[in-house]
């Protein structure tokens, strides 16, 4: 009877369905050591290396993962975890090895709140007094990715602008845009008042060196703004971020955070490698050729280990 | 529960109702974006909708219409029309226009059509030109529909019309983004007091429209949205 044939082969089929799915489970980006405790502690030569959701660092925990992996190391990878309040516990607990952190962020967001150290050493030296002690930072690079005042090339052409300090001779005539807690914030317009005795025209609160901001920039409605210092469209439209000598942004060094147990010589060694190599215009490189020419994370991560001699 | 009064604090402090940045201004600017885009949504779905209603055509398309507004992002647009045109007007005016249309264009059209053809065929019979069945015969049948449909639009528009303030201009939308951004939540609660007291008082405003214009015979009908 066609009736029960039909269920019989319809019962069949997802049973395939279902034994398939089984099996193929844990393949692709986030598979890990499988069947053991999650949050038990790597075995010294094999690493879990994690990252943020968002590009920028899963590119950078590629390029830890490739390098670790050309040294021998048996690495695992777990991308796209969440934000730091997700998986900063991860790695002090130890189920996260190696993850790539920007040293400012990490040290007022999950590890000293209070702390006022803006320039790299004194950040790091916090840090590594404060952090727990299961958990370590290794060698900063040079990469940082940091808030910026930035303005057109043109701009900087016309004025002569390099640094901040520059902006003194334009900056009651300019608008300065960016996101609208840069209004209150200690690093935003309080600071340029505070540290380099600036007072811009007006602000215009727009977003978060998003499309709305650097839309504002290149057509001229504002004509400096809060732009992230590895923003790909700083080298598409010709912007140019403005130095900070005076440290009003604190340092976003870009250096692994380790789980101490994971580290093993081998380990410390290649990813201080990366980061004696890893420049901020290497990043921003990096970026651009990601979401600009939709290059993927494994091609540009191991394009930029090869250059550099890592690979 | 606190944020209930800490909005109540932040919206009987005198501070926030002086200067640039204070409930009077904003209401302003704020009132500016929605007129703006209700008169041009009104040119252009009341004689769309009027055109089609009584030609009998075009029902097909109305529906569309309605159907692409309704589902329209109006902030994915915004922020799309903001890049395209380097920050023009456009910005928010075709978004917030889009999303008023389908009220206005859907109800204007179904008014007229559901007017009883008898009434209009006896027009026709008493020798009245199309225009005049349209003015004299259809329209003040119809117009309880079509100003439900206006007020649907205005009510829309006036709570959509928040998004302006993402690409930093006015409105009352400042103090839902800017509190957001800086974890100010009674001012976030607060600005949408004053959003929905202002969405309320123009729900009042047509009502008590419908009461001037609309004729005693033809209150009846159309009562709910």
């Amino acid at each position: 009877m066609p009736h029960k044939k039909f269920t019989a082969v319809g019962l069949a089929a997802v049973a395939c369905v279902a034994v398939a799915a089984c099996s193929s489970g844990g393949s692709g980006k986030s598979s890990s050591s499988s069947g053991s405790n999650p949050l038990a502690p790597s075995a010294s030569n094999s690493v879990v290396v994690g990252s943020a959701n968002f590009p920028e660092d899963e590119l950078l925990a590629q390029i830890y993962a490739d390098a670790l992996t050309s040294a021998g190391v048996k690495v695992t990878t777990k991308f796209n975890i969440g934000a730091r309040e997700v998986y900063y516990p991860e790695v002090v607990k130890g189920a996260i090895s190696i993850i790539p952190e920007y040293n400012g962020a990490l040290l007022t967001t999950s590890v000293d709140k209070t702390s006022t150290a803006t320039s790299t050493a004194d950040v790091d030296a916090a840090l590594k007094a404060k952090l727990p002690s299961t958990a370590e930072i290794l060698n900063s690079s040079a990469a940082q990715d940091k808030d910026s005042i930035t303005v057109t090339q043109a701009n900087a052409t016309k004025y002569h602008l390099t640094s901040i300090a520059d902006l003194s001779s334009v900056a009651k005539d300019w608008v300065i845009g960016g996101p609208s807690e840069f209004q209150t914030r200690a690093d935003g317009i309080v600071g340029l008042k505070k540290v380099y005795g600036l007072t811009f025209k007006s602000f215009s609160p727009l977003d978060e060196s998003g499309p709305i901001t650097l839309a504002a920039l290149t057509s001229g409605k504002v004509q400096a703004a809060d732009v992230f210092t590895t923003t790909p469209q700083i080298i598409t439209d010709k912007l140019v971020s403005l130095s900070d000598p005076k440290n009003m942004f604190a340092a976003q060094n870009v250096l692994p955070l380790v789980y101490k147990k994971a580290a093993s010589a081998k380990v410390v060694s290649t990813l201080n490698s990366v980061s004696a190599k890893l420049t901020t215009a290497g990043l921003l490189a990096m970026d651009k050729s990601l979401s600009v020419d939709h290059q993927s994370y494994t091609t540009v991560a191991s394009n930029w280990l090869s250059q550099n001699g890592l690979k | 529960m606190s944020y209930f009064s800490d909005a109540w604090n932040w919206l009987i402090a005198s501070q926030n109702w002086h200067g640039s940045n204070g409930i009077p201004i904003r209401l302003a600017q704020h009132l500016e974006y929605t007129g703006l885009a209700l008169i041009i949504a009104l040119v252009i779905a009341i004689p769309a909708g009027l055109a089609m209603g009584h030609l009998r055509r075009g029902g097909f398309a109305v529906v569309t219409i309605a159907n692409f507004g309704r589902a329209l992002p109006t902030l994915g647009l915004l922020v799309l029309i903001f890049v395209l045109t380097s920050g023009s007007i456009l910005s928010w005016l075709i978004p917030l226009v889009a999303l008023a249309i389908p009220p206005m264009l859907v109800n204007t059209y179904e008014g007229v059509l559901g007017v009883d053809r008898e009434l209009t065929d006896a027009a026709r019979g008493m020798g009245m030109t199309e225009w005049q069945i349209l003015r004299k015969a259809e329209i003040p049948v119809a117009l309880p529909l079509i100003l439900l449909g206006v007020r649907t639009s205005a009510i829309q528009v006036v709570a959509t019309a928040t998004i302006a303030a993402y690409i930093g201009l006015g409105g009352l939308g400042r103090y839902i983004i800017d509190g957001l951004a800086r974890d100010e939540y009674n001012v976030v609660a607060g600005g949408a007091v004053v959003i929905i007291l202002l969405a309320l008082a123009v729900q009042g405003l047509f009502t008590l429209l419908r009461r001037v214009i609309v004729p005693a015979g033809l209150r009846g009908q159309a009562q709910n949205s």
